[in-house]
């Protein structure tokens, strides 16, 4: 009985993460502000990648790893797309299924960057990939425009739990 | 005896080498500093899609050049590529070119080899120079991260000087939604003589992966 139940447990969880995998919301400045100003004690982790970037993509799999890992602990991962907001359904949410990332998954439609990169980090060329790890409880910032693997997000997220 | 007075200077140098390299921040893909605003820009040469080599210094006669490190792979590059063919017919007749350079690693991105430069050259019939940065030097000497990433050089005379970093407009999904056209407004002051009223701007764009890294 027990071990049905944990099946049907686990068929929920993971029909529930398939649901998630397809949905991609299409967002606009506000709500990263949103994150960016947010008074909580959670640790959001934002990167910034494209479904054509081959270092983003290479990436992936590293962040969805600590968004699993680090769940309980009040650490939230945002994949915030720079695809063209024309290619959400042709190519950002198949590319989305396909991977199985079960991470948010934001598109960002503000094609006027320059208003907003620096208030992402005045260290921002605009290249991508690029990753804010930010807890405004802790008052803690950090921003890299370079590729990052598990070892250095659990290594940067160190400073923020 | 000689060699034995020399080699504890060797060996501390090569330790201190060797601790420097090991206490350099790992920030492999660091931005390069890169040129200033205002700041004077060193003659390069490189192989144009044609077989030729051009220099900075071949462009002496003119007002100034317009920069643009792009690529044959990058989205955001191939959405601007008609407004960056646009440039070179709106002001190479007024002495102020395009002069387009691709430092891609083509290890990265296959699109990227000299070949494919070529070919894309051909069938979107580039009216300006397209360059091929293999070592990246020039990319570098610049700053330039990512593509499209446009410098504005004004010739003054004895030096080219830096006087707009930046994107094209203000608008890559679509050409029709621009509001500030960056670029023409920098360029159009140039030719008046009036100083560039925004000279530094920032857009999203696909790296420029540095074969180092």
């Amino acid at each position: 009985m027990i071990k049905c139940i944990r099946l049907l447990g686990a068929w929920l969880f993971l029909g529930h993460q398939v649901v998630q995998a397809q949905e991609v919301s299409v967002v606009k400045w506000k709500e990263i502000q949103n994150i960016l100003s947010q008074s909580s004690d959670t640790t959001y982790i934002v990167n910034f990648w494209a479904t054509w970037c081959k270092p983003c993509v290479a990436e992936l799999p590293h962040f969805e790893e600590v968004q699993k890992n680090y769940k309980d602990r009040n650490v939230k991962v945002i994949m915030v797309s720079m695809d063209f907001a024309k290619d959400l359904t042709a190519r950002v949410i198949p590319f989305v299924s396909q991977h199985q990332l079960t991470g948010k998954v934001w598109l960002l439609n503000e094609p006027d960057a320059n208003n907003w990169i620096n208030k992402i980090s005045t260290e921002w060329s605009g290249a991508i990939p690029a990753t804010l790890i930010v807890n405004n409880q802790k008052k803690k910032k950090v921003f890299f425009e370079q590729k990052l693997d598990y070892d250095r997000l659990v290594k940067e997220l160190s400073d923020f739990l | 005896m000689k060699k034995r007075f020399w080699a504890p200077f060797i060996i501390t140098l090569t330790l201190g080498t060797l601790v420097s390299a090991a206490l350099r921040p790992e920030r492999t893909q660091t931005p390069p500093a890169g040129y200033p605003i205002g700041g004077t820009v060193a003659d390069f040469k490189l192989k144009n899609v044609d077989g030729s080599v051009i220099s900075l210094s071949n462009y002496k006669d003119k007002k100034g050049v317009i920069v643009v490190f792009t690529s044959n792979h990058c989205p955001f590059s191939k959405v601007y590529e008609e407004r960056i063919i646009g440039l070179d017919k709106k002001y190479a007749a007024q002495g102020f070119p395009v002069l387009a350079i691709n430092s891609n690693d083509a290890g990265d991105y296959e699109e990227n080899s000299f070949d494919n430069m070529k070919k894309r050259a051909q069938e979107k019939g580039y009216s300006f120079p397209y360059l091929q940065d293999e070592t990246q030097a020039v990319a570098k000497a610049f700053g330039a991260t990512r593509t499209p990433h446009v410098f504005i050089l004004r010739n003054d005379g004895s030096k080219f000087t830096v006087q707009y970093i930046g994107t094209i407009d203000d608008n890559y999904q679509d050409p029709a939604g621009v509001t500030k056209r960056y670029v023409e407004d920098a360029v159009s002051n140039i030719l008046m003589g009036k100083p560039v009223v925004v000279t530094q701007t920032k857009a999203v764009g696909c790296a420029i992966g540095w074969k180092d890294a």
